[in-house]
């Protein structure tokens, strides 16, 4: 009797200690391999995106890029018509020409204000009232941007024609501060982070040899944190360039080339965005869409690798 | 020894994305912007009186929905346009069945101006001149109508999106055939925003489903010539076809419909379906216009 119990007891730990190994056999080859694969596709993902939509839009407008597309007429005609029955014409000139004119206007407005706003918070306040900006800053990032174009749309286009007796109050200016007010979040918590990283040493010497705070600011901050205000700049200049949906409704979505702020005017984005719905899959037109698509993934890479390579800029120059 | 795990879960995630590509049973219905509201009512109205079946609606655009037909994601498309020829070509190439047209009512496009533009009448050769490449229009002034009512004196012409059905349709009822339209007009992306932007605008005027009236617009009377009396954009005068800028909205299938779509189908085309065309604003065809 006692000498089974003994023996039960003994297969018992056995077994326990065989299932322990295999435990250890089994998170040592089947779930470690796995984490750490699940891990390297995660981080290869984000690559591997960029290529395959490289590679999507490309597939796709391939045909009309290489055979078909006058790539004259694309990019100095300002007819758009891809869809007339008498002659399809491609030109982007009056889009390309909008998107950067609602662009330059936005960043005018953006650039001073947001600048002057990350000087405020980084420099000037302190304690509870600059956590509180930071947050409402963030806050106003977040801001879906359909209700962006909406607030163009329903409530500058009523302003705009009121004190200015434009015939119609969706148009560049309307577009530009829409879009000025979507890049001041970015620019504000990159630049704010680019002078955060200014060593007080600097600031201790500045004010040690009596400049004023603003003397400190502008004469030595400034100069110090210019790659990081840059930086921030420029990737406020990406999210207006690749801002669609608030354009569209707020931009009036009219294909001319603008001579004074209250022209109504028709982006890049917009003009995709709109039309891409309808058109016939295949087709010329849905094909020139996609060319139009690289067009802006070659201007937002350009912006983004030019920040890129300006952040970059502040790392070697600090550590060196 | 990791790369087989990759390979593993890789295929695994594959599955897993193409077993949620297909959506359940039931009619699936897709396509023109303009129609999408109606098709909405119509799916409603069918589930009351029939709760077995299921119907979808999806919007997107005509083009959309003709792909989503030719690709056999739908039983059925709206259309605001005639299925283009390679269209037809690729659902026979594709699915080896004809494209059935079914015509389940028609859309009068009202031309609209702001409620306080004291217009009554308007042309079609006065439209083609403010809308057509090269016209002469683009002051209020020359149609008659003081500036100072409006605050500007500059017509604001309010389009559609260039591949909408709704502007090809206005392009060739009003410009004719061979004609493109002016550029700079603002280019509106759905048939309401283009009325709602008329309401917010008081030198603009635009075009769009009459059933998209809001007391903001006012719709104006359209005559085929400069001087002659101006015929409302009506029920009754689409149906009897006085009125002269109305045009199909189509439904189309994939060979004849069979089961649920049929059943479906033959209800839109009865007077039950038609009435909902009616109630939405459009004009229902014939036999059952009463």
């Amino acid at each position: 009797m006692l000498e089974r119990l003994i023996r039960l007891w003994q297969l018992r730990a056995a077994v326990l200690r065989w299932l322990r190994r295999g435990w250890h056999l089994f998170v040592d080859r089947v779930v470690e391999p796995v984490m750490e694969c699940a891990i390297r596709i995660c981080g290869w993902s984000a690559i591997l995106f960029i290529f395959a939509i490289l590679f999507f839009v490309l597939w796709i407008a391939a045909p009309m890029l290489f055979g078909g597309l006058d790539l004259v007429e694309f990019f100095t005609s300002e007819n758009w018509r891809p869809t007339s029955a008498v002659r399809p014409q491609f030109g982007i000139l009056a889009l390309l020409l909008g998107t950067l004119s609602v662009t330059a206007l936005a960043m005018l407005l953006a650039v001073p204000l947001g600048l002057g706003a990350a000087v405020y918070v980084s420099e000037f306040s302190s304690g509870k009232l600059k956590e509180t900006l930071k947050v409402l800053i963030e806050l106003l990032a977040a801001i879906p941007s359909v209700v962006w174009g909406f607030v163009g749309m329903m409530v500058m286009g009523p302003i705009i024609i009121h004190f200015t007796g434009a015939p119609v109050g969706v148009n560049l200016l309307n577009g530009g501060v829409i879009l000025a007010l979507m890049s001041v979040p970015i620019i504000v918590s990159v630049g704010e982070d680019a002078l955060k990283a200014v060593p007080d040493s600097y600031r201790e010497a500045a004010l040690s040899l009596g400049a004023g705070r603003w003397e400190m600011v502008y004469r030595v901050l400034f100069p110090a944190a210019k790659n990081g205000l840059l930086a921030a700049v420029l990737l406020g200049v990406g999210r207006a360039i690749g801002e669609t949906m608030a354009v569209l409704m707020a931009t009036g979505h009219a294909i001319q080339i603008p001579h004074s702020l209250l022209d109504p005017i028709r982006t890049l984005t917009a003009t995709i965005a709109a039309e891409l719905g309808e058109t016939v899959e295949g087709d010329a037109h849905y094909r020139v869409l996609f060319v139009i698509g690289l067009v802006l993934f070659a201007v937002t890479f350009v912006v983004n690798l030019a920040a890129d390579l300006v952040v970059k800029g502040i790392r070697s120059e600090r550590t060196s | 020894m990791s790369h087989q795990y990759c390979a593993v879960l890789v295929a695994i995630g594959l599955l897993v994305a193409a077993g949620c590509g297909r959506s359940s049973e039931g009619i699936r219905m897709e396509g023109s912007d303009t129609m999408v509201n109606v098709a909405q009512a119509w799916a409603e109205k069918y589930h009351e009186t029939h709760p077995e079946a299921v119907v979808q609606v999806l919007g997107g655009g005509s083009g959309v929905g003709i792909a989503s037909l030719i690709d056999g994601n739908c039983d059925m498309a709206n259309a605001s346009r005639k299925m283009e020829d390679r269209e037809i070509q690729r659902l026979k190439a594709k699915r080896g069945v004809e494209a059935k047209e079914h015509v389940a009512g028609h859309d009068a496009l009202a031309v609209y101006v702001h409620k306080d533009n004291p217009l009554d009448t308007i042309s079609l050769e006065e439209l083609a001149e403010i809308y057509g490449e090269g016209g002469k229009i683009g002051k209020w002034s020359q149609l008659g109508v003081d500036s100072k009512v409006l605050a500007t004196d500059e017509i604001t012409r309010v389009s559609r999106q260039n591949s909408s059905g709704t502007y090809a349709y206005f392009r060739e009822a009003v410009l004719g055939k061979g004609r493109d339209y002016k550029l700079g007009s603002i280019d509106q992306s759905g048939s309401k925003d283009v009325v709602a932007l008329v309401a917010n605008t008081p030198g603009a005027i635009g075009y769009s489903g009459m059933g998209y009236a809001t007391p903001g617009v006012k719709m104006l009377r359209i005559s085929k010539h400069k001087g002659e009396a101006g015929i409302a954009p009506t029920i009754e005068n689409a149906k009897n076809e006085k009125y002269p800028i109305t045009r199909p909205l189509w439904i189309y299938s994939a060979g004849e419909p069979e089961g649920q779509a049929k059943a479906f189908l033959d209800w839109i085309l009865a007077p039950e379906g038609q009435k909902v065309v009616l109630d939405l604003g459009y004009v229902p065809v014939g036999e059952h216009a009463k």
